[in-house]
């Protein structure tokens, strides 16, 4: 407390700063191969969709599996800023997100009295309504796809998730973040406390998906095309499995089970059809040896590296 | 002017009618009891006034103002705190933690300033930091601030309760049993702090109890509840010599 700037952040930035680095570099001297840079763009979007989810799912604990479609909203709105009305990239990439918060906060509000198995129904048909409403407009194209022009580097897509996990973060280690907290651990007790527990569900749900609509406005602007297939509920269950796989209720969980996700599909990429097989064994694999995800709701954090009083950082700061 | 009002208070589960006609009124600052037999309506009484559930009829007035239809959250922004009967405390939660989210709803820092970490963030976590710890301290759990609250022996958890329902600032702190599962020692000390919070906080507390010495220990003045109905009033010693109440506790004597 106290100390705004501690040794561990200090170690993170410099290790976020050389990760950007190393790819960087590589891509400027052109020795990294295009695959591996296309899948680097895709863990970053990933990661700001299972970060985002795991606001939802694993600090507030309303479990949600809409997410590709607000990932979808995003997309299309980037899309149709930049391709129909000429606008720059940073303003179609704030109009997605903004669209799909808003999408959120509309769809939260009467689906957020939902509980359990009821919201998540609710939400997985709301991501198949907003992939069938694209499937049909003329004006994105349809089922054919809309082309976007590539315009998404390397820079932009890592950026931009380290802006979104860090907003995410300070989120969570606020008293904001910790009313959505106690809405998980016990809703009753989180009401007679003095919570709205239904504004701070709404505003779980809204920030989530205005995340979930930045990471689409990315993914808009690199894949050079989008269909409305792409955001089917597959997609929304490929960010469950990492948010579960990482555990929910954790941060960095959620980074390690997107990078972790996305490389074994990109490694796997040569054999689609296994694919799911290897998904679907991971998880039986971590529910019966680890059900709490690979680091429960624990941090991974860099506390050895401090000295004593540091050990609580992330509870404390 | 009386503090809490309760006037010809009534709620029906369908046919059943769990509380009915309760005449409640607690001045600033009294200790008061509610007890009564198992299923007396006692906790539906603690459900009606803190909004968990809606009267049917009648009327509860906080410091003068109708509580009718009030969310739960609210009740506890007016100034009225409650403890569980079973606890509920946010249990995977450090204890500096449950008792931090107490005190959100007084937290001076916006949304934004969450997302950006302006200094106005430092300053109100700053400050909760300190207020939550001089509460700890005052419960004794200050040296147990980081640990994790299910880890807690259950008088601490108990404790530690009372001390989150205290940091929403409340001016009336109603008490569901209290003492449920507590040794005489644990008890006889929980009289004491309750006694003590009261004069340390100026509160006044309504609480609900099984255990007799504890009423009779720290209450002055007792309401009896039987079959959803008050059927005695007073203070301990004409509680303990009303022949109603030993007919609700003890049943009727076979001459």
């Amino acid at each position: 407390m106290g100390k705004r700037i501690n040794r561990q952040s200090v170690v993170t930035l410099l290790g976020v700063l050389l990760v950007y680095a190393i790819v960087q570099g590589s891509i400027l001297m052109d020795i990294l191969p295009p695959f591996v840079a296309l899948t680097l763009i895709q863990v970053c979007i990933f990661i700001i969709l299972s970060t985002s989810l795991n606001l939802i799912n694993g600090i507030t604990g309303q479990f949600s599996i809409g997410h590709a479609g607000f990932m979808a909203i995003g997309a299309y709105m980037a899309a149709i800023v930049v391709v129909k009305f000429q606008g720059p990239l940073m303003l179609a990439l704030l109009a997605g997100a903004l669209v799909s918060a808003l999408a959120g906060f509309l769809i939260g509000l009467p689906t957020l009295r939902l509980k359990g198995d009821y919201l998540a129904i609710a939400t997985l048909g709301f991501g198949e309504i907003v992939r069938i409403i694209f499937l049909n407009m003329e004006y994105v194209g349809g089922a054919s796809g809309f082309s976007v022009p590539k315009t998404i580097t390397w820079t932009w897509a890592f950026w931009l998730m380290v802006i979104s996990v860090v907003i995410i973060r300070n989120f969570i280690y606020s008293t904001h973040g910790r009313a959505c907290i106690s809405i998980r651990e016990n809703e009753i007790a989180a009401d007679v406390m003095g919570i709205n527990t239904t504004k701070y569900k709404i505003m779980a749900f809204t920030i989530g998906a205005f995340f979930a609509g930045l990471a689409g406005g990315i993914y808009a602007n690199y894949l050079y095309i989008i269909q409305p297939l792409t955001f089917s509920f597959l997609k929304s269950f490929d960010i469950l499995v990492m948010v579960v796989l990482g555990g929910l209720g954790s941060l960095t969980g959620s980074i390690l089970g997107a990078v972790v996700m996305t490389v074994v599909s990109a490694a796997l990429s040569g054999w689609p059809e296994w694919r799911l097989v290897i998904t679907a064994i991971l998880l039986i694999v971590m529910m019966i040896f680890r059900p709490k995800g690979l680091l429960g709701t624990k941090e991974f954090s860099l506390s050895f590296l401090g000295k004593k009083g540091e050990k609580n950082a992330s509870s404390k700061d | 002017m009386p503090l809490l009002k309760i006037e010809k208070l009534s709620k029906s589960f369908g046919g059943l009618k769990a509380v009915s006609n309760l005449n409640i009124e607690i001045n600033e600052g009294e200790l008061i009891g509610l007890i009564g037999p198992n299923g007396a309506g006692k906790t539906t009484a603690f459900n009606l006034l803190t909004g968990v559930y809606e009267q049917t009829e009648g009327k509860i007035l906080f410091q003068d103002k109708d509580m009718r239809g009030l969310k739960p959250y609210h009740v506890t922004q007016r100034g009225m705190a409650r403890t569980f009967q079973n606890i509920r405390l946010f249990s995977d939660l450090s204890v500096i933690d449950n008792v931090k989210i107490a005190y959100h709803q007084r937290s001076s820092y916006g949304i934004f300033s969450a997302f950006l970490r302006l200094p106005s963030y430092y300053v109100g976590e700053e400050e909760m930091q300190r207020k939550a710890m001089e509460l700890l301290k005052i419960f004794n759990l200050d040296h147990k601030a980081e640990e994790i609250a299910k880890n807690l022996p259950y008088g601490e958890q108990r404790r530690l309760e009372i001390a989150r329902a205290l940091g929403t600032e409340p001016k009336l702190l109603l008490l569901d049993e209290p003492a449920a599962g507590m040794n005489p020692q644990e008890t006889h000390d929980l009289m004491n702090l309750i006694r003590w919070i009261r004069e340390k906080f100026k509160l006044t507390i309504l609480l609900i109890e099984h255990d007799m010495s504890l009423v009779m220990g720290v209450c002055e003045r007792i309401y009896v509840l039987d079959y959803g109905m008050i059927i005695a009033q007073g203070a301990p010693d004409e509680i303990k010599s009303n022949p109603k109440v030993i007919e609700a506790y003890l049943g009727e004597e076979v001459v």
